[in-house]
């Protein structure tokens, strides 16, 4: 598509390579500002924090690429999660139905959303934004908002597949939700890179009408990504649920557009079939690494302000640069 | 006089119908969607008559009303704007409290307390002046990344949300500023025959708003790029400059949000009124603006704002809690936008089977 002749400057021009040096820039200046910065301990502590924002995050990517987008997950997240507790509690189910049912309600929600706007033939932002109003709506009202304490030991335990104390003492260890991430982010990139289904929703989001005259069925699709979101929704929501002990049905509320930020950060577009998995792990970590860091620095209210220029640099650099390929693709006029 | 009667009954009766069928000419004519939302409103407005007779139909109902109305409705005006521009403004809410936080800064900790009089009325000017100016400010920078850049405005207004909301946020570490002087807090308390000023301030604010999106060259420049961005760049309007406009606009709409809301609410800060940012996207879509751009009418988005203030109000006083109200508003926005779909599928299918007729006689 884009000729180049020098392979640096093509390196430089994909988004992944820009944000792996941003990031490799904002590590290093954090770890010469803060010796704990870079230690195992405090890799694997970042690494769990952010898994339930990378798995939404792979759900989105893939809306992304679609050429949609999907705000309802955090509602479909906290809907099944919540739906999911009360089955755990009140009923004693064990840990294959709940997670089942959880998985199973979020792909229901998703397909709803898919069917509104394959039928309603309006953006899925609109159709996202009054499904996510009517299922947190509700979910706070039928709920009263209480939260749900007394989880069942196998949701709340922590399990630790490995463990190993670092020189310094601290204790680095890979978790289930560490595990669970890492499976969702393999899933998604097989998904997305290695199946008909994949390619095919880069075909659509790249363009709709010539991906659906070449006979890609439309309404499948859709229900296949939005699905997918869902799917992940409840499972975000599950492993939510597992590293805070508890089922509050607030707790994922407003998170959506962070999470949209993050897989655009990385390279995702919001005109739809451009973008890779491993884009959004690097916009995931980069803004990570910021938060992190401004926390171990004790200025952790610069977050917003550096998250905003950090989002508004990226997007003029890349829109600059495509400014002059498109410049340079147009033909001379005069 | 008893075989007049039914003479004039049939004649009343017959203009009672052409007058009729002359309104709602006039009214398709302005846009369908307008008479489903009046419609809409009417059987809603008799729903809740209904539900709760002598409560319902009150001054003191529609005054509460058109007290809660204004702040969502200028939010949603300053929505309105980019989305006809086929844009989005992310950043409303963001810029509004960000305004206010200016102005309570400045009435809270630099003006004098024992300010009156004139010197008072000069301290206020201040604090709307540099809320204005911030505001502009703003504005400026989205429509410059926007018109300049090329960038999609989601992406832009994400990140001047982020950014506008993460200073609020870092230089108030989270706290309200509150305790205005009295003047200020008038716009939102005090009414003017009844009606309150802050609704005025809205209905004036709306009306200026639609002269200006129908009668002026920005006007009709603005729906021409929400239509086709490249073709009216090749009919020589200077696009850059109109999308320019439009987020100075949606954000000088916020500082008038920002006002009232401090009246209103008596406090400033970072976090107030984050939730009517999808709500305000909901009223638009709600009131027929098109969210690929280039068509909706103002009228139709104060018609979609009375309807959920209606249904809030009406929900409110049935002792429902306010979240029910967010899920049937969302629930409102889909049944009318399956209304609208089935429409149009009406409309073509006998479009068709009418050339097909005609086909047919030649």
């Amino acid at each position: 598509m884009r000729r180049c002749t020098n392979p640096i400057a093509f390196l430089f021009r994909r988004t992944e390579t820009a944000l792996a040096a941003v990031i490799i820039v904002v590590s290093a200046v954090f770890s010469l500002a803060s010796p704990y910065f870079l230690t195992l301990s405090n890799a694997t502590d970042l690494i769990e924090a952010n898994s339930v924002t990378t798995i939404l995050a792979a759900g989105v990517f893939v809306v992304l690429v679609s050429g949609g987008i999907d705000i309802s997950f955090a509602a479909v997240a906290s809907v099944t999660q919540y739906v999911a507790a009360l089955m755990a509690t009140r009923y004693d189910w064990p840990v294959l139905p709940t997670v089942g049912l959880a998985c199973a309600l979020g792909v229901t929600l998703g397909i709803i959303n898919a069917l509104l706007t394959y039928y309603l033939r309006v953006v899925s932002i609109i159709v996202t934004i009054a499904t996510s109003s009517i299922y947190y709506a509700t979910l706070i009202y039928v709920t009263g908002g209480t939260e749900i304490y007394n989880l069942p030991d196998w949701w709340t335990n922590r399990i630790i597949f490995f463990q190993t104390k670092t020189a310094s003492g601290d204790v680095a260890r890979i978790t289930l939700p560490m595990l669970i991430m890492v499976a969702v982010v393999l899933m998604t990139h097989l998904l997305m890179t290695r199946t008909r289904a994949g390619r095919q929703i880069y075909a659509f989001g790249g363009n709709p009408e010539a991906a659906s005259r070449i006979g890609i069925k439309i309404l499948p699709l859709q229900m296949h990504v939005y699905g997918y979101l869902g799917f992940l929704a409840g499972l975000a929501g599950f492993v939510q649920a597992h590293r805070v002990h508890q089922a509050v049905p607030t707790a994922m509320f407003g998170t959506e557009l962070n999470v949209v930020a993050v897989a655009i950060l990385g390279g995702a577009s919001l005109v739809g079939g451009v973008g890779s998995m491993g884009g959004v792990i690097l916009g995931v970590l980069l803004l990570a690494i910021l938060q992190n860091g401004l926390n171990l620095l004790g200025v952790s209210y610069f977050f917003g302000v550096v998250v905003g220029l950090t989002i508004l640099i990226s997007i003029s650099v890349t829109g600059y640069a495509e400014q002059r390929i498109s410049l340079r693709r147009r033909p001379e006029t005069s | 006089m008893t075989d007049e009667a039914p003479l004039t009954i049939m004649c009343s009766r017959r203009a009672l119908h052409a007058s009729l069928d002359r309104l709602v000419a006039a009214l398709r004519a302005s846009g369908s969607n307008l008479v489903g939302l009046l419609l809409l409103l009417g059987g809603l407005t008799v729903f809740f008559a209904m539900l709760l007779p002598g409560t319902f139909l009150r001054v003191a109902t529609l005054q509460a009303m058109m007290f809660q109305l204004p702040e969502l409705g200028l939010l949603s005006l300053a929505m309105a704007i980019p989305l006809i521009s086929g844009g989005l403004n992310l950043a409303i809410i963001a810029t509004a409290n960000q305004a206010a936080l200016l102005m309570a800064w400045i009435l809270t900790t630099q003006m004098p307390h024992e300010a009156s009089g004139g010197l008072l009325a000069l301290w206020i000017a201040t604090a709307l002046a540099a809320g204005f100016l911030l505001c502009f400010a703003i504005g400026i920078l989205s429509g410059v990344m926007v018109a300049v850049m090329g960038v999609h405005p989601i992406l832009v207004t994400l990140g001047t949300q982020t950014l506008v909301g993460g200073i609020s946020i870092w230089l108030t570490h989270g706290r309200t500023l509150s305790g205005f002087p009295e003047p200020l807090l008038r716009v939102s308390n005090e009414t003017f025959f009844g009606i309150p000023i802050s609704f005025i301030v809205l209905a004036a604010v709306a009306v200026v708003v639609q002269v200006l999106l129908t009668r002026t060259p920005l006007g009709i420049r603005i729906h021409m790029i929400g239509s086709n961005l490249e073709a009216t760049r090749f009919a020589g309007v200077d696009t850059r400059r109109v999308q320019i406009w439009v987020y100075v606009l949606s954000s000088l709409l916020c500082w008038l949000a920002a006002i009232i809301m401090m009246a209103r609410f008596n406090s400033a800060g970072a976090n107030i009124a984050q939730s009517y940012l999808l709500i305000t996207i909901l009223a638009a879509i709600l009131g027929g603006i098109d969210p690929y751009g280039g068509f909706g009418r103002i009228d139709g988005l104060v018609l979609s704002l009375a309807i959920l203030q209606m249904i809030s109000s009406g929900f409110n006083l049935l002792g429902f809690s306010e979240h029910l109200t967010l899920a049937l508003w969302g629930v409102t926005l889909l049944a009318v936008m399956s209304v609208k779909r089935l429409a149009a599928t009406i409309q073509v299918s006998r479009f068709r089977s009418s050339r097909d007729q005609r086909k047919h006689h030649a």
